[in-house]
């Protein structure tokens, strides 16, 4: 079949296979783009952009029922959501739709992430896609649900009231016998009706006057549907970003210094003569990359490429502490207050008779996905298709289209699934490497970075200090919470020029946007409040490795680690329990009071101040709670170490946590996202640290930074706490939150010695050991 | 550039590449296999696992020539989705991973842990499987579902 004739109305007509089956056909099946069918232009106020309006060929249309989903002849219904399936969402939002349609799960298919033919629902960031994205799907739904009975009741000729769906048949309820599927009524064919939508990606209100079903009818939503997804995962039929093969493609790879990339001054040809297969090194601006016609000699030839780079204006720092001392003595381009600040914070620290102080280091850490970037990238003449596991595959066409000077809709980008990202393809590096290369030879390169590139070039989550003190009256209460978190902006920030464009010359225009500002004790019903985040400027004259970006749960665990270990410095200073002590302070929030209880209630809490009397055991044992709340889901979590006082080294045995994310659409599906934010929290709060220094980055690989393995895996218990009535909010990165306070709440339990620096290394626990000898 | 007779998953192909090519590039890119995947290059991270003449081997290190007149099976070699074989299944059945990445090492693995250890710990199953790397945290479920695996084979045993 020529897919350059088949339009977005023609494919309805081929059924649902065509329509989500993956093509690796190439720039042909570019025409999948809408053709002949150009939504309307509709403006809509986006508070980071101010107002956009769209060129004609720009997104489509949000008030466009056809945009979300269409009926297949056979029943079957596809689902087109710009959002990326990040662990399980692909399930979980077919779900949401299959349950509003009154379909069978398996009915469902879900298009994800494709800029031709998807409403921009906004990036796959924050936790964001079920409780954002599955209202919006679910709307559009309920507004379909609405549309197929209006059209039955005209072919049953019997009211829309005396109507009943099960399983896309709709019957007349008095008589069964007249019944008309979805399929017969619109299968194949357009709804061609106009809904309601305003707003802009995230914000976007979609059909908010049609009413959908009550959570009490539901019988899809709330249950452990298996993931669609995982099957084929587990056989290797699987097709991920790196297995995308396009006709006549190339292997390419980037050749970056493991430090600020200055010009390269030379440039020795010669010294890849000898690989056969290379087809051309590509020099635009500072970027250097090869092309060859196999895999191997794109590597081989990326490795031996003898490029000398000139000295780069942009001077790494030293070490963490000079990091440190950087963040604490620059002036902020931005400070943020939170709008729980209350009271005055200054009148009662003057009248306090005690104060609590400390301060908390956080250090760049890897996202650390398990496949380097990679993606395809086919630029032909001014028009360019995209391969590429994005979390926004949007701003990956935007962001192309202006490095190629041409217009948004010149650019079509696909998304394809590849391993977990945590935040790191907020920036897609490898799309724009991809784009210079397959430009500059003309055919289409499909390229993968090696892990050095990814280690060093992965933008970073950035490094934080925070300091947090406390005003304690006479009877020992708390009476003022200042709380000062300082961290540098995500220089990769949507909007922001990412690495390949700055190294052919685009600039950024702003700072980045902020690490966030929540879970900082604001939580807490302190009398006085104040809790600000500055943000310190950290753009460089060229780009540089400790560039940074979102990782998950933005900017949370180091504030957490702050807030949450400084609620148990105070617990302790007053001798109280640590449970007890912040359920003092959250006697006005019911939700997470409860979860607070259901954890310590699971973990078999035993109230006691801490730490235990100091011990000459060798393995010192302790327990450690910490909770927050963010964007409505509120994890708390009790940690149990173990902690050898000869070798300083920390085995997290057990975590328990009890997670209220509102109504939970799978619990098999958060659970699952909870086992992997403890783990990855462990991992985050005992090994991980880049390590660099004035010449470069020197965590280059698995070696050089580790993560927490099988042998280090703790016993992990999970309390779901649903909440049917209420709205779903998101799983993906909230319980990561609160792991590394708990963590190190428990090693001061163990050892009475109060760790504030992030990881828990034995060198740092043997250091902190000596300040407390057993005898003391 | 040379010939080499390569025997995976049972059948015999013949591919033409340069002698030094890691075996991962030649499963991927010449035979178009999807199961051995690609991680760090370096035998750090087991994403690129395949099992060679019994023993589970880092295909991103081990040359081409080496797996010359050797027997090679993949994760495609293992089962399907509609023939899975009994660690897919059990995978499947535990929803054992997150972005799955990971599951070709964890599962070529497990397949050489169980045939050496047909009733494994889990402590056998962490020491076996400390070496394969998963970044979504998916290992509880892992072991969980090896064990499974372990127990409906002996069952039907």
């Amino acid at each position: 079949m020529d897919t350059a004739t088949i339009s977005r109305r023609g494919l309805l007509k081929g059924g649902g296979a065509l329509v989500v089956s993956f093509s690796f056909s190439g720039p042909a099946s570019r025409a999948l783009a809408q053709t002949g069918e150009i939504p309307r232009p509709f403006t809509a106020e986006n508070p980071a952009l101010g107002t956009f309006v769209p060129e004609p060929g720009d997104y489509l249309d949000p008030r466009e029922l056809d945009s979300w989903l269409a009926i297949m002849e056979d029943g079957g219904v596809t689902v087109f959501t710009g959002k990326v399936d990040i662990t399980g969402t692909r399930t979980a939002l077919a779900q949401i739709v299959a349950e509003e349609l009154d379909v069978t799960f398996d009915s469902v298919t879900m298009v994800m992430g494709e800029t031709a033919r998807t409403v921009d629902q906004g990036r796959t960031v924050g936790s964001r896609t079920i409780p954002g994205a599955g209202k919006q799907l679910r709307q559009a739904a309920a507004a379909a649900r609405q549309e197929l009975l209006s059209l039955a009741a005209g072919r049953l000729e019997a009211p829309v009231r005396g109507l009943i769906v099960t399983d896309g048949l709709i019957s007349v309820t008095d008589d069964s016998a007249k019944s008309v599927s979805y399929g017969e009524l619109i299968g194949g064919r357009r709804f061609d009706v106009t809904i309601t939508a305003t707003g802009y990606q995230r914000n976007l209100e979609v059909a908010p006057e049609v009413q959908p079903k009550s959570y009490r009818d539901y019988k899809i939503v709330g249950t452990s549907v298996p993931r669609v997804d995982l099957p084929a995962k587990f056989t290797g039929e699987y097709t991920y970003t790196p297995d995308v093969r396009v006709p006549d493609m190339l292997h390419g790879r980037p050749v970056r210094p493991h430090t600020a990339v200055a010009e390269p001054s030379s440039v020795d040809e010669s010294s890849i003569a000898h690989i056969p297969g290379v087809v051309k090194i590509v020099r635009e601006g500072s970027f250097v990359g090869v092309v060859a016609e196999t895999e191997w000699a794109a590597i081989q030839a990326a490795r031996d490429l003898k490029v000398t780079w000139s000295t780069p204006q942009t001077q790494m720092p030293a070490d963490r502490l000079e990091v440190d001392r950087y963040l604490d003595e620059t002036q902020p381009v931005r400070e943020r207050t939170r709008p729980e600040n209350r009271g005055n914070v200054a009148v009662a620290f003057s009248e306090a008779p005690k104060t609590l102080a400390a301060v908390y280091h956080w250090p760049f850490q890897n996202h650390g996905m398990m496949n380097p970037s990679c993606a395809v990238a086919d630029v032909r003449g001014d028009e360019a298709t995209i391969w590429t596991p994005a979390q926004g595959p949007f701003t990956t066409r935007d962001r192309v289209a202006t490095m190629m000077n041409v217009p948004r809709k010149n650019v079509d980008v696909r998304y394809v699934e590849a391993s977990g990202t945590y935040g790191r393809l907020t920036a897609d590096d490898a799309a724009e490497d991809a784009v210079l290369l397959s430009r500059a030879t003309g055919r289409p390169v499909r390229v993968q970075w090696m892990r050095d590139d990814e280690q060093v070039w992965d933008p970073k989550g950035g490094q934080h200090l925070t300091r947090v003190r406390a005003a304690i009256d006479a009877e020992g209460n708390v009476t003022a919470w200042d709380y000062e978190d300082r961290s540098m902006p995500w220089t990769e920030s949507q909007g922001m020029p990412q690495l390949a464009e700055r190294q052919i010359g685009i600039e950024p225009t702003h700072f980045g946007n902020a690490n966030g500002t929540g879970g900082a004790g604001t939580i807490y019903g302190f009398e006085n409040l104040n809790v600000e985040s500055k943000t310190i400027p950290w753009i460089f004259a060229e780009p540089m490795p400790l560039r940074t970006a979102a990782l998950r749960s933005p900017g949370e665990p180091p504030r957490v680690f702050a807030s949450e270990s400084f609620m148990d410095e105070l617990a302790a200073e007053l001798l109280e329990d640590p449970v007890r002590f912040r359920l003092k302070y959250l006697a006005h929030d019911q939700r997470i009071s409860d979860a607070v209880r259901a954890v310590a209630e699971k973990a078999g809490w035993v109230e006691r101040p801490s730490p235990l009397p100091n011990s000459s055991e060798r393995i010192l044992r302790g327990r450690g709670v910490a909770v927050d709340q963010r964007g409505g889901s509120i994890p708390a979590a009790v940690a149990e170490v173990e902690v050898d006082r000869t070798t300083g080294r920390v085995a997290v045995s057990r975590v328990t946590m009890a997670f209220d994310c509102g109504l939970i659409i799978n619990p098999d599906g958060v659970r699952s996202q909870i086992e992997g934010n403890i783990i990855q929290g462990v991992s985050r709060t005992l090994l991980e640290e880049v390590q660099f220094d004035a010449s470069g980055v020197k965590s280059v690989d698995w070696m050089s930074y580790p993560v927490l393995r099988f042998r280090d895996i703790p016993e992990v218990e999970i309390v779901l706490i649903n909440r049917p009535e209420m709205p779903a909010y998101g799983a993906a990165e909230t319980p990561i939150v609160v792991v590394p306070a708990a963590i190190a709440n428990a090693v001061f339990d163990a050892t009475g010695v109060r760790y504030r620096e992030i990881p828990l290394t034995p060198e740092r626990i043997l250091a902190g050991l000596h300040t407390r000898p057993v005898n003391a | 550039m040379a010939r080499f007779s390569l025997t995976v998953n049972g059948r015999t192909r013949v591919v033409d590449v340069d002698p030094a090519t890691p075996l991962l590039y030649v499963l991927r890119n010449d035979l178009e296999l999807k199961g051995p995947r690609f991680g760090c290059g370096l035998a750090q991270c087991g994403a690129c696992s395949v099992i060679m003449d019994g023993d589970a081997i880092r295909s991103c290190i081990t040359p081409v020539n080496v797996a010359q007149n050797r027997s090679v099976t993949t994760l495609e070699g293992l089962g399907s989705v509609n023939e899975p074989h009994e660690l897919q299944a059990a995978f499947i059945q535990e929803q054992a991973a997150q972005c799955g990445y990971c599951m070709n090492g964890m599962i070529i693995n497990a397949k050489v842990l169980l045939e050496n250890n047909p009733d494994p710990s889990d402590d056998d199953i962490k020491q076996a499987l400390d070496p394969i790397l998963c970044r979504c945290g998916s290992h509880l479920r892992v072991i969980r579902a090896i064990k499974l695996a372990a127990a409906n084979n002996r069952a039907t045993a």
